[in-house]
């Protein structure tokens, strides 16, 4: 464990990760994703695949700041979305606007120690930096029925016209809820929390049987 | 043939394609392109039920959603019945299945048959109300015998086989209705680039258009429909939904549909496909284009098989190829149902004559008529129908100029079908949804939507516009308006040419005289599903029920599955003539959602099953199904209730549960506790204000215990708080209690405290938490951390939290105790929470490391007198009344969120219920949850109750009962008796005792 | 159903996403210590039932978890306006 000191904010930061010889377990690692793939469909209108054990930090701090801005783009090495419902891709790091003053901040899963120490030694003044990586899995949903399914599990319009490639909703998702991104034209991604993992997967199984589901591993 | 009205061409049926049915057991044949109804009236079949309360012998009168006769039970198999559905919206398939829903024992022979027969007398409106209402204790024995005899159809035993699906839809424009207004409203607006859905009820676009021999730009009508379909369908902002029931229209512009996919394929959706589908629309505009429905007359008999509304016979046969009958007698208020006997008259069946009920009716449909030989009886009505199964004749007899009164003789006619028309109303059933009170009108005769708030436009037949050529009009406005709205730019839509037929003003005639006054006169319905009368509304009226919603309430008049869209406004008209009122004086009822009845499966989509409500698993929720968990839902998770192993019972899974804790080491997956991480300068503060106990003075590496409150003084939730650094903590909430807290935390900091600098992040999902507790628990966490890492009694005492490595994964670990043992809550990524719950058990085999779940735990607690909020509070107890007192600091510079409360009079009276221990005086007997205490069980009933039970187990490491629960005045009272005067006649007696059975001291904590 | 505008994420959503917080302006007495019982009664307890225009807190729970106001008719539950926390309404009642 380090502290982390700076003018403003004292806050206990971790290395929350093991060595590699320990294995991570995804919310879906019950599920056996990769035998499903092998012996399911490998054609079919909706394609589904977990993001496993990517790295997940929630950012907090005031938009109107621009030291903060400028501090977080910095450790990110790209500027936070500050216009609602967008999102950012950079490299291996993606930023979701959350609410004016939060973000999601997704990395991959080693690498989450190190940008929530970076954007530590950043920031100053009031922010917070939470890594929620254990908490959170994302569901990669595309083909060509995607939008049939989102349309049964959300309550969002999800017609490219009001939802283009890059907007990202946080919204209700069946009876659970989920951060809504469009990654590509008929291509969702979905940040979900883990303890509702299974249920929004049994969900997308059964919404997508019409059309038939291709998994990937 | 057997289908003997069935013609030998015409229509939208295809005759190639026979299809075999059962009603009532028989098998009959009808043609694809049919209806039930169609069906049923081809092959001559008359009764299809008996009425509601008379349980008289009923026909088919109409042929759309207003019909109110017949009702039908659908399903080949128990699980597939469906009740309910009207036969005039059932397309035919092959194997279909079908039975009368009232009628028992039978529709022909029908055992309550003779109480209708006797006449009014016998049953006026609130018979059941005044017959049955006493003695009240008899009224469940009553209701069972009305409700079979009445036969409301029945719900299938089985579950339901099918899949059903709601979908969220978005879209610019709504166009309910697709008849000659709606589609050119959809055609105007999909043109000017706006996203459509266009719903209908029925399988095929069109609406009247379907039910007239029009040509439409000189083509037949269906081909001019087919062209717009193909349009619209083409285009990929447009929706296009037939055999789809716009049912409920909410606020906001909010509508509900509920589609049919499959119900016209067979009684079973084929394997995998979707039954039926519920859509759920939010739109910016919405046109309704819903129509009219053709008033019925109110005259003697009028609800015989073979009484019928007139536009429903020219539907039967200009689309269906059906003349259900061989002679006909039209009686009409307007020229437009001349049309019936035109069409009756073309099919080469018989018309009798024309009772048309104005002094000198002269149109060009008249003439028509005329034309043909028609016998026109003009000023004149039909006062009574003869026969009993089926119309055999009806009697006419003039009337005078505003149809008050008969004016001469009465004629005898022979007909086996009578039609009626008293007009046209406009289906203003989902304007009312949106609290749009309806407006009568004395040109079109009917009630039109009248002023709303909803961006709605309307075009059509709803707007009393009855022709076609105004209906393109209205509708092309319509959907220009729409796009106008939208900003979006106009399009240019042809008006299809069509025939303009002059009619001749109508006759405001609803109810139609008698020689006899209504009460003496036979039976002229007005809600024939409710088998409401004219004379039972004239009584209602009598005995002093003048509001409308009254009247209808009394005589249950449009209470029916069918909400009287045929019946309502005549029966208004009856109430406004006995009461002296106009139409628009004596008001209107309004309708409610849904339109027509849906299936609960539609409702519920695929919201069942497993699926019925998310179930919340932690990271180790693997492991526990492996060890053959019982589970407990708290709140939408699903934790470990006990671990029975093989033959135990609860009670024995749980004593072992308990002796292994205490004696050795126990294990709870804690994962599903609340967890809120918080960060800012103003942390601390914040936490003041919240919490009602001190932390300004936390040192990090500390944990305190800490209850919040309403500002009532209440507790509502409570959890351990942890100083992680100095503006760091993190905040454990109760499992149940995690997103009403995180919301709590946010309303006060966004609402009244934004300038303080903290920040709130839930962090619930994200560790894995596992509690080790008992005399053990610290060698087994040695054995699994870093040598390096001191957790002896000294070093890391009890309320200390300690970064450390446990099983190789980086860890907080805080020592804390909820069972009152020796604890260690290790919490880590949850990702890698299994793999140190596995090493846990790899070396705690040799402690006898047993998994306890909630039970245990709570039994575990129980003993400690530690409360669980929402279970020993609820909502009324301040921490005074719980005895923490220790837990409120008085003194802090902020009125903390509940202290003012607290010190309100009634919050400090003496004598307010405490919380305290209960020991029963037999250690053997376990209190139920709930018991109510008395002091004294002598007292008479109602003794005065002193408080309730409110945790209760049986203690093993005890060998007794334990027991926490509220006294009055308990905290003063220790060593005296209580008693609980329970259900069965015992009465337990205990006595009042310190909430903490087992190590007062705290001793076995701090080892 | 309503169908409202959450003015931090800038677009309509669907009212399930979001918790009504009850009546709106209702500040937390400063000194509450120095209120009397029935100050206190009231500021906890005691609510508009307005026939007309009523502003309530709401918050965008499944959203963006921000709170705001909105004034809305109890009658034909039109939302006339939605304005930030600290903000004041611009439609009231006569």
């Amino acid at each position: 464990m380090s502290e982390v000191n700076n003018e403003a904010v004292t806050v206990s930061v971790m290395n929350q990760l093991p060595d590699a010889s320990i294995q991570g377990e995804s919310p879906l690692f019950h599920a056996d994703l990769a035998s499903v793939a092998k012996k399911g469909p490998k054609t079919g209108g909706v394609t589904f695949k977990e993001e496993a054990l990517m790295g997940q930090i929630t950012l907090r701090l005031n938009a109107e700041n621009a030291d903060q801005l400028s501090a977080a783009e910095k450790a990110l090495g790209v500027a936070l979305p500050t216009q609602p419902l967008t999102s950012v891709v950079e490299g291996d790091v993606s930023v979701r606007w959350i609410s004016p003053d939060e973000w999601l901040v997704v990395v991959p899963g080693l690498k989450a120690f190190e940008v929530e120490t970076a954007l530590h030694a950043e920031l100053s003044g009031h922010y917070q930096v939470v890594n929620i990586s254990g908490g959170w899995t994302i569901y990669k949903l595309s083909g060509a029925n995607v939008v049939d399914v989102l349309k049964k599990s959300t309550i969002v319009d999800v017609h490219p016209s009001k939802f283009p490639v890059g907007k990202v909703v946080t919204t209700t998702f069946a009876k659970s809820g989920a951060i809504i991104r469009r990654s590509g034209e008929s291509e969702f991604e979905l940040v979900v929390r883990r303890s509702f993992a299974d249920y929004l997967w049994l969900w997308i199984q059964d919404a997508s049987r019409e059309y038939g589901l291709v998994v990937q591993a | 043939m057997s289908q003997k009205n069935r013609l030998q061409n015409g229509g939208r049926i295809d005759r190639s394609q026979p299809l075999t049915f059962t009603y009532n057991g028989k098998k009959f044949e009808g043609f694809a392109g049919d209806t039930l109804a169609s069906a049923l009236l081809a092959n001559g079949v008359d009764i299809i039920g008996r009425s509601f309360k008379y349980s008289r012998p009923r026909g088919i009168v109409a042929a759309g959603a207003e019909e109110p006769n017949a009702i039908m039970q659908l399903g080949a198999t128990e699980a597939t019945q469906v009740p309910n559905v009207r036969a005039t919206q059932q397309e035919l398939f092959s194997g279909l299945v079908s039975g009368s829903t009232n009628g028992w024992p039978s529709v022909d022979n029908d055992v309550m048959g003779l109480v209708g027969k006797f006449g009014g007398k016998m049953m006026p409106p609130g018979f059941y109300y005044k017959t049955f209402m006493y003695p009240q204790s008899m009224w469940e024995t009553y209701e069972k015998v009305i409700r079979k005899a009445a036969g409301l159809g029945r719900s299938p035993n089985e579950y339901d086989p099918d899949i059903y699906d709601k979908v969220n839809q978005h879209a610019d424009v709504v166009v309910v209705g697709a008849g000659p207004s709606g589609l050119i409203a959809a055609l105007t607006a999909a043109r000017g680039g706006a996203r459509v859905i266009i719903a209908d009820e029925q399988n095929e676009f069109g609406g009247s258009l379907l039910s007239s021999k029009e040509s439409i730009d000189g083509k037949a009508a269906h081909a001019w429909i087919a062209d717009v379909v193909k349009e619209l369908e083409a285009n990929d902002n447009v929706m296009v939904l037939p055999r789809s029931t716009v049912n409920g229209y909410h606020d906001h512009n909010f509508l509900t549909i509920h589609e049919r996919l499959t119900d016209h394929i067979a009684d079973r959706a084929p394997n995998g496909q979707v039954r039926q589908r519920y859509h759920r629309v939010r739109t910016k505009w919405v046109i309704l284009a819903t129509g009219a429905h053709e008033r019925p007359l109110v005259f003697g008999n009028n609800d015989v098989p073979g009484c019928m509304v007139a536009n429903a016979i020219s539907t039967y046969i200009n689309r269906y190829g059906v003349v259900p009958g061989k002679e006909l007698v039209l009686m009409t208020t307007n020229d437009n149902a001349y049309h019936t006997a035109i069409d009756w008259h073309d099919a080469g069946r018989k018309v009798q004559a024309i009772v048309d009920t104005r002094q000198n009716p002269e149109g060009e449909l008249v003439k028509a008529a005329r034309d043909r030989g028609i016998t026109v009886i003009a000023g004149s009505a039909v006062i009574d129908v003869h026969g009993g199964k089926r119309v055999n004749g009806v009697s006419v007899a003039s009337i005078n100029e505003d149809g008050s009164k008969i004016t001469g003789s009465v004629k005898k006619l022979s007909a086996d079908t009578v039609a009626s028309s008293g007009g046209w109303s406009p289906v203003i059933h989902l304007s009312c949804h949106t609290g749009s009170k309806p407006v009568w009108n004395e040109d079109v005769l009917g009630f039109l939507p009248g002023k709303t708030v909803q961006k709605q436009l309307t075009a059509g037949a709803i707007n009393g516009t009855f022709n076609t050529a105004g209906a393109f009009e209205e509708g092309k406005k319509a959907g220009l308006e729409a796009l106008s709205n939208l900003d979006l730019n106009a399009v240019e839509v042809a008006i299809p040419a069509t025939i303009d037929v002059k009619e001749s003003k109508a006759m405001a005639l609803f109810h139609v005289p008698h020689t006899k006054p209504t009460s003496q006169a036979p039976k002229q319905f007005v809600d024939y599903q409710n088998d409401v009368t004219a004379a039972g509304i004239e009584l209602a009226c009598r005995e002093g029920f003048e509001s409308i919603e009254h009247v209808k309430r009394y005589t249950a008049m449009g209470f029916g599955t069918d909400q009287g869209k045929l019946g309502n406004i005549n029966g208004m008209a009856v109430a406004a003539k006995i009461l002296n009122k106009s139409i628009p004086e004596t008001g209107t009822t309004i309708f409610r959602p849904n339109y027509t009845p849906i299936t609960f499966g539609a409702i519920a989509g695929r919201d069942c099953g497993a699926l019925f409500d998310p179930e919340r698993y932690s990271a180790m929720h693997k492991w526990h199904l492996e060890h053959g968990a019982k589970f407990e839902d708290v709140g939408q998770w699903k934790r470990p209730w006990y671990f029975p192993k093989a033959g135990e019972s609860m009670q024995q899974s749980l004593d072992r549960e308990c002796l292994a804790t205490r004696e050795s080491i126990g294990i709870l997956d804690a994962s599903t506790l609340g967890k809120i991480d918080i960060q800012g300068k103003d942390a601390r503060e914040f936490l003041g204000r919240i919490y009602s106990n001190a932390w300004a003075k936390l040192p990090v590496g500390k944990c305190r215990y800490g209850l919040m409150l309403k500002e009532d003084g209440m507790v509502f939730d409570d959890g351990v708080t942890s100083c992680l650094a100095e503006n760091h903590f993190l905040m454990t909430t109760t499992s149940g209690g995690a997103a009403t807290v995180l919301n709590w935390l946010e309303l006060y900091h966004q609402t009244e405290w934004p300038e303080l600098e903290v920040y709130f992040t839930s962090v619930t999902d994200h560790w894995a938490t596992m509690t080790i507790s008992g005399p053990n628990s610290r060698k087994l966490l040695e054995e699994l951390i870093d040598s390096d890492v001191d957790v002896s009694k000294d070093s890391f005492k009890f309320m200390d939290w300690k970064p450390m490595t446990v099983a190789g994964v980086p860890a907080r670990v805080f020592r804390i105790s909820f069972t009152g043992e020796l604890s260690f809550e290790i919490n880590v990524q949850a990702n890698y929470g299994m793999h140190v719950w596995k090493k846990l058990f790899e070396h705690g085999e040799k402690y006898n490391l047993t998994p306890y779940g909630t039970e245990t735990m709570h039994i575990l607690r129980a003993e400690k007198g530690f409360i669980i909020a929402g279970q020993d509070t609820d909502g009324s107890v301040h921490p005074y009344d719980l005895g923490m007192g220790w837990a409120v600091s008085m003194n802090k510079p902020f009125s903390f969120i509940g202290k003012r409360g607290m010190q309100r009079e009634d919050c400090v009276r003496a004598e307010r219920k405490q919380m305290v221990g209960i020991k029963t005086i037999d250690p053997n007997v376990v209190l139920p949850e709930g018991a109510q205490g008395v002091f004294d069980p002598t007292a008479p009933i109602p003794m005065p109750m002193v408080g309730h039970v409110s945790s209760s187990y049986w203690s093993a490491c005890l060998g007794r009962s334990v027991a926490l629960g509220f006294v009055k005045g308990g905290l003063d009272k220790m060593g005296e008796k209580v008693y609980y005067p329970l259900v069965d006649g015992r009465i337990v007696e205990a006595e009042i005792c310190s909430p903490i059975f087992l190590d007062p001291k705290g001793e076995r904590q701090n080892v | 159903m309503f169908y409202i505008y959450c003015p931090y994420c800038g677009e309509h959503r669907e009212e399930e996403e979001f918790h009504n917080q009850g009546q709106a302006h209702i500040e937390r007495p400063a000194d509450p210590d120095s209120c009397s019982d029935e100050e206190w009664g009231n500021y906890m307890f005691f609510r508009k039932n307005p026939r007309g225009l009523h502003h309530e807190i709401w918050v965008h729970a499944a959203g963006c978890r921000k709170f705001f106001n909105v004034t809305r008719h109890t009658v034909t539950y039109e939302i006339k306006e939605v304005y930030k926390m600290g903000e004041q309404p611009k439609v009231v009642a006569e």
